[in-house]
């Protein structure tokens, strides 16, 4: 077996974008994966496989290349659905997670009614907060916020207090984009159905990183994007329990999603073709499942433990920083997120997150400055008016964030 | 490729000119740019001939935000509202002496619109929704 470092270094062989140089000749450090992934020769060949040999729309002509569209893109749902322990019927293709999170906000709709409860955490991304904003001003439900304790982990204490008979919807994120906390997921779940809520999990940075099985969480509905897990911009997923799905409104009308047409009326198609209107993203679908077969054959188990070295190392080297501030929880309960500051320690001088960001960008460095889509947890919770934010993934080396955290001391130094 | 943090725009961030409240100000305006959480706020006092005899500003932000707006509140002393009015972005670019890219520009170019908005205001105009209430 080999060992994380020469898996990395042989998993980089797959990413040639890592190779290029920006600002100049600088080897560029990418270290903005929460924001979005690079893609593996393995995906973007399948996406350019498929428009030089085969494209042709699915689900509707008696052609050959229609017909090998189609089988592909349905192979492509079903690994997809295995992936994370769904049924085929279970697993709608998006085009990213803020789409999925509207489909299940808007079937909410006609379920929700004056009075009922939406709870959320302080963590959301603006993907999971304005669409449910949007359906309690339209139906008259109120919505409420579970509480983190001091490291920004979720209180289940607070979520106790919060979740009550009123309760009809909870929607959480299994990882913070801003933190890294992770959530008690099923913990979570289980006290949603205790209450008899349904309940929906924004899983957008917890798929691309770890083992995520939908019946083991025995979530309700799950949201992510492909596009943060090695496949292609404008792909996602949708999971939903059968039974769910089957009651919830669709979200887009039109070609693909009915079953019978008449002038006046239509029945809606099969699940998972009822809430895939118009033709389908069918090169980024089949893009979606050769980023799941690369992830798959590094393993998710794997793709943690190199995750978690990455961070473990980065939030070890930080800390012996006096002049940098980390957020959030300790290596051993966050993925591979970490948002700071430089607050300059004793008498220090506060860096602005804009200004780290783009002194690192000189360096060839990417990472992340700003709220990060959580403007609500950055300035009311954390009361910042920025953060800046590093993230990893499969390919970042201990090299790369050494050299990230030594830039850093140059940027302190700057103003320090 | 030069650095945009020129040590001018530094020393400004950390040892910053103007940056006082005129409690008897003629011109009051504050205004940000919500998505990067930029915040400035600009006063100015007029003498009799309506030229700026004293002008102060508060505001947090990046080093090229803070910056531009000290040297841009140096530059307007002793000017009419009409001479002002007739800075432009170029003006202030000018000022900084420094490439500003696409996505610092509405950094560098906070200060002047707010100048923009707290003439605007004097001279009787609505203003608009953004303006900051206690910077
Ligand atoms: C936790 C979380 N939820 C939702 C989203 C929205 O993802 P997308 O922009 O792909 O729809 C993101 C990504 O930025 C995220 O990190």
């Amino acid at each position: 077996m080999l060992t994380i470092d020469e898996q990395i270094s042989k998993i980089r062989e797959d990413f040639p974008i890592l190779n290029r140089k920006v600002r100049g000749n600088k080897d560029l450090v990418y270290l903005d994966n929460a924001a979005t992934t690079q893609k593996p020769k393995q995906v973007i060949d399948t996406i350019s496989n498929y428009y030089l040999e085969i494209n042709a729309n699915v689900h509707r002509g008696i052609h050959a290349l229609s017909e090998e569209a189609s089988e592909l893109y349905e192979q492509s749902h079903k690994k997809v659905s295995d992936f994370v322990n769904s049924k085929f019927e279970e697993m709608i293709f998006t085009k990213n997670t803020t789409e999925s999170i509207n489909i299940v906000a808007n079937g909410l709709e006609d379920i929700l009614s004056k009075g009922d409860e939406i709870v959320l955490t302080r963590y959301e991304h603006h993907a999971n907060l304005i669409p449910f904003q949007q359906v309690a001003k339209k139906t008259g439900a109120v919505i409420k916020f579970i509480e983190n304790d001091d490291n920004y982990n979720l209180d289940m204490q607070s979520a106790e207090n919060i979740v009550n008979d009123n309760t009809k919807f909870i929607s959480f994120p299994h990882m913070s984009n801003v933190i890294g906390s992770i959530t008690p997921a099923k913990e979570l779940t289980k006290l949603g159905h205790e209450y008899g809520a349904m309940v929906h999990l924004d899983a957008a940075q917890s798929v691309p990183h770890m083992k995520v099985d939908v019946k083991d969480l025995d979530v309700d509905f799950m949201s992510f994007s492909g596009h943060k897990m090695l496949a292609p911009m404008g792909t996602g997923g949708l999971y939903g329990k059968e039974e769910l799905l089957e009651k919830l409104h669709p979200f887009l009308f039109g070609g693909d999603m009915i079953e019978y047409v008449s002038y006046e009326e239509a029945t809606w198609n099969v699940l998972p073709w009822k809430f895939e209107a118009g033709t389908p993203n069918v090169a980024g679908g089949l893009g979606l499942g050769a980023a799941v077969d690369y992830l798959e054959n590094i393993g998710m188990d794997r793709v943690s433990q190199i995750e978690h070295y990455l961070t473990k190392h980065a939030m070890k080297r930080l800390e012996e920083l006096d002049f940098i501030t980390v957020y959030g929880p300790d290596a051993n309960s966050r993925g591979g997120v970490i948002s700071f500051n430089i607050i300059g320690g004793d008498n220090g001088m506060f860096v602005h997150p804009h200004d780290v960001a783009a002194l690192m960008d000189e360096r060839g460095i990417a990472i992340r400055a700003g709220h990060h889509c959580a403007q609500p947890l950055v300035t009311q919770i954390m009361k910042l008016p920025a953060t800046s934010r590093m993230s990893f993934y499969i390919y970042n080396t201990i090299e790369e964030i050494d050299f990230a955290i030594n830039s850093l001391v140059d940027v302190n130094k700057m103003f320090n | 490729m030069t650095s945009i943090y020129q040590q001018q725009i530094i020393d400004l961030y950390k040892y910053p000119i103007n940056k006082k409240i005129i409690e008897d100000a003629d011109l009051d305006y504050g205004d940000k740019n919500p998505s990067c959480g930029d915040d400035i706020r600009i006063y100015i006092k007029l003498d009799d001939d309506q030229k700026v005899i004293d002008v102060g500003f508060q505001g947090s932000g990046c080093a090229i935000s803070q910056a531009s707006t000290c040297l841009l509140t140096d530059e307007i002393k002793g000017m009419t509202l009409e001479e002002m009015e007739k800075l432009s972005n170029d003006d202030l670019l000018e000022l900084l002496g420094i490439e500003i890219t696409h996505a610092r520009m509405k950094c560098a170019i906070l200060s002047l619109k707010v100048l923009e908005g707290a003439i605007h205001k004097y001279k009787g105009g609505a203003v608009g929704s953004s303006v900051a209430e206690n910077v």
